[in-house]
């Protein structure tokens, strides 16, 4: 027996598939065995979202990001919470270089006086303050914005669970 | 297409002629992700530590292996390339790590090097396809004698690679610099030219002269002189740093590693920024709780001058020699690291001892230095070392070294690999200088026995200084005889400073001379009836790729026996 799949779950596959071929290919082949065996196929959700969990238990790893965040840090001082932040943006810093290559979105100094041509990419420059007109548009630049330029994320095997985020640490004595 | 390996002590990296080659390697288990350099470390998992099937192999190296050896770190094998030259143990036993527990299944440390030169390979073959015929230049420092040569060739052919040169780091750090000097080479160095390249490693400290000369209009390179092996690197100066730090801390083992990585990088953006007084170094706990238990340090300007610039490279006159402690039989084992961390020390000690190539000098006077190494990324070591050169060379009447501005200093050494293997093939300038030592076999004077007494040895050139690749030299008539059937053992030599020795020259009271060192000994079995006597000749031969190779020639017949070195014989 199918069970029916909520709406808007069907509504985020449709999105996810129409803007990842290889996922596209995994949900036409699962559609196909669902259609031979009429059994039920889904995509357990951490295979849905390793590379997000990966990239988690690399900041994890690298800069104790989680353990940062996780942290109530009300209570501590300023140099308490410097002193760790330090950890955190050397080791985080690592990782996002090493998978990432960030660039600015828009080239070009804040605080000066940019034109935004005709047909700018809406994706890339986002208008803010006395939005009316049309292109090209005189303003200044707030923020230059960060594109990835390229992305080389870690290779994970398929045998592990990328839920597990930092495994628990026990020392033998 | 050539491939350069840098096989370090610490960090390995293989390149070709294109440049590094980045190294996939774990970061954590199941997690691979690429790294230029692959940390020269092995772990040895226990059964059951890491979820099945998150491993590439049932071991681990590089990224992952550091960086979780530190929490396990009798699992852990470290500096497996100093074991590799330390005559004072079996190095094809089993015996890293050295303080495992019994149920870890130890390595040789030539086989923990074969699977850090698997895994490079590896890394090759997947960006540039298989390696079959291909050449690979392996560097190894110009510190290592014949039989630590011999043992790396031997890890090379464990790990699959047929068509293996060697070639002296130091040596490849230059061809790295000719390589991006190109033409400009001709103006930055002149005849006469007698260049110092200063190494120094994550553990080990190298020294090389080679002059500049001119045959035929043509610009030579010769490599003059090679240093002792000296095990002491930039992995000293960082703990250094770190134990002056965590004086009066409690630290476990893995914060006091974490503090000795801050110390790098404090001592990298120090020496980056005069303006600085101090950097501040965080060492967090190892539990969930992250901020408040944070340990804070400062690593000031005024330690940083005086323990590493001044400990490390003091302003010595050129007559000082660095200070050796007695050692005890206790640590006789373990690796010599060297007992005097004063490197300007070792140099003014190799200068000096080099004193035959000094034209008339009390010591060698370079008039150009190239930098390799890692730890030379802080500009004020170069600027201390090239200091206290000049302030010898002025006391004795030279003009003042220029430095060589050299290329990335952490992947210099493989880059310069893949470029030799470019001028084999007959382009650029080679440098040329063959065996960087004469050997000698031990011949025991005939006197009589006396109980208590050693009785003296007289050392036989075999292979004199400067021996190229692929020449051969035959000691004179001597009288030599094999016993057949058994083990014939002979005591063996070498020495850094004679090369005015040629073949069939004897040494008198060899084991006290100061310019000889007694290396791994040589043996052969020859097969027969037991008993009988062979009369023989010696005949020396360095190979094409860079090892020293002896036989046992039959006198008036054909047998023809290879000497191998024993590096299984214990001091």
């Amino acid at each position: 027996m199918r069970e029916p799949i909520p709406f808007m779950d069907r509504l985020k596959l449709a999105w996810r598939v129409l803007i990842d071929a290889m996922l596209a290919a995994d949900v036409e082949d699962g559609l196909k065995l669902l259609e031979k065996s009429k059994t039920k196929v889904t995509i357990p959700p951490e295979r849905l979202h390793a590379s997000g969990l990966m990239l988690l238990a690399a900041l994890q790893r690298e800069g104790r990001l989680v353990d940062f965040l996780q942290q109530d840090v009300a209570s501590f001082s300023d140099e308490d919470v410097g002193a760790a932040a330090r950890v955190v943006h050397t080791g985080s810093r690592k990782v996002i270089q090493q998978f990432f290559r960030l660039e600015a979105a828009m080239n070009g100094s804040e605080g000066n006086t940019i034109t935004v041509p005709a047909g700018f990419d809406a994706q890339r420059i986002r208008l803010t303050g006395n939005v009316s007109g049309q292109p090209p548009f005189k303003g200044t630049l707030k923020h230059h914005g960060w594109v990835a330029s390229e992305v080389k994320m870690p290779a994970i095997f398929d045998s592990m669970d990328p839920r597990v985020v930092a495994p628990a640490e026990v020392e033998l004595p | 297409m050539t491939i350069g390996i840098d096989l370090g002590t610490t960090n390995s990296a293989v390149a070709s002629s294109e440049g590094a080659v980045p190294i996939p390697q774990m970061t954590a288990p199941g997690t691979v992700e690429e790294r230029l350099l692959l940390p020269s470390f092995l772990y040895l998992p226990n059964a059951g530590e890491f979820p099945d099937g998150s491993l590439e192999d049932p071991y681990i190296v590089g990224e992952f292996a550091r960086s979780h050896g530190i929490k396990v770190p009798t699992r852990l094998v470290a500096s497996a390339k100093s074991w590799l030259s330390h005559s004072g143990v079996d190095r094809l036993e089993k015996l890293l790590p050295w303080d495992a527990p019994s149920d870890v299944q130890r390595v040789s440390p030539v086989e923990a090097s074969a699977r850090y030169l698997r895994h490079l390979v590896r890394a090759w073959t997947q960006r540039h396809g298989a390696i079959e015929n291909q050449d690979v230049v392996l560097t190894v420092p110009a510190s290592f004698d014949a039989a630590a040569r011999d043992l790396t060739m031997q890890a090379a052919k464990q790990a699959g690679l047929l068509n293996v040169t060697l070639l002296e780091e130091p040596q490849a750090a230059l061809y790295s610099w000719l390589e991006l000097t190109g033409d400009n080479f001709r103006k930055q160095a002149r005849v006469g030219d007698v260049i110092l390249v200063v190494d120094v490693g994550g553990g080990t400290t190298d020294f090389s002269l080679i002059a500049v000369a001119e045959e035929a209009g043509d610009l030579q390179l010769t490599r003059l002189a090679v240093g002792d092996h000296i095990l002491l690197g930039g992995d000293n100066m960082d703990l250094t740093l770190a134990h002056n730090l965590a004086r009066d801390k409690t630290l476990d083992n893995w914060q006091f590693t974490a503090l000795t990585y801050g110390c790098r990088q404090a001592k990298e953006s120090l020496f980056a920024d005069s303006k600085l007084k101090k950097a501040p170094i965080s060492v967090v706990s190892r539990g969930s709780a992250l901020v408040g238990g944070t340990l804070k340090f400062d690593l000031t300007r005024q330690d940083l001058t005086q323990i590493l610039v001044d400990g490390f490279m003091p302003r010595v006159p050129i007559t000082e020699v660095p200070k050796t402690a007695r050692r005890t039989g206790l640590t006789q084992l373990a690796l010599p690291y060297a007992q005097d961390p004063g490197i300007t020390r070792h140099l003014a000690a190799f200068l000096t001892r080099q004193s035959r190539i000094a034209e008339g000098k009390s010591f060698v006077h370079p008039t150009a230095i190239l930098f390799n190494g890692g730890v030379f990324k802080a500009a004020a070591l170069k600027t201390r070392i090239t200091e206290v050169v000049n302030e010898w060379l002025r006391a004795d009447g030279g003009s003042p070294v220029k430095e060589l501005e050299g290329a990335d200093l952490d992947l210099a050494v493989a880059r310069g690999a893949a470029y030799y293997g470019f001028v084999r093939q007959g382009h650029g300038i080679r440098i040329r200088g063959g065996t960087a030592r004469a050997y000698y076999v031990g011949v025991e004077a005939a006197v009589p026995a006396v109980p208590g007494f050693d009785p003296p040895i007289r050392a036989l050139c075999v292979a004199p200084f400067g021996m190229e690749e692929g020449t051969q030299a035959d000691v004179p008539p001597q009288e030599f005889a094999l016993v057949v059937g058994e083990p014939t053992v002979f005591r063996f030599f070498a020495s850094s400073v004679r090369r005015e020795d040629r073949v069939g020259d004897l040494v008198e009271n060899a084991q006290r001379s100061d310019e000889l060192e007694e290396v791994a000994p040589i043996e052969t079995t020859l097969s027969g009836e037991a008993g009988q006597l062979v009369p023989v000749n010696l005949q020396a031969a360095v190979t094409e790729v860079g090892t020293l190779e002896l036989r046992c020639l039959e006198k008036g017949g054909s047998g023809r026996w290879k000497l191998e070195m024993n590096v299984r014989t214990k001091e």
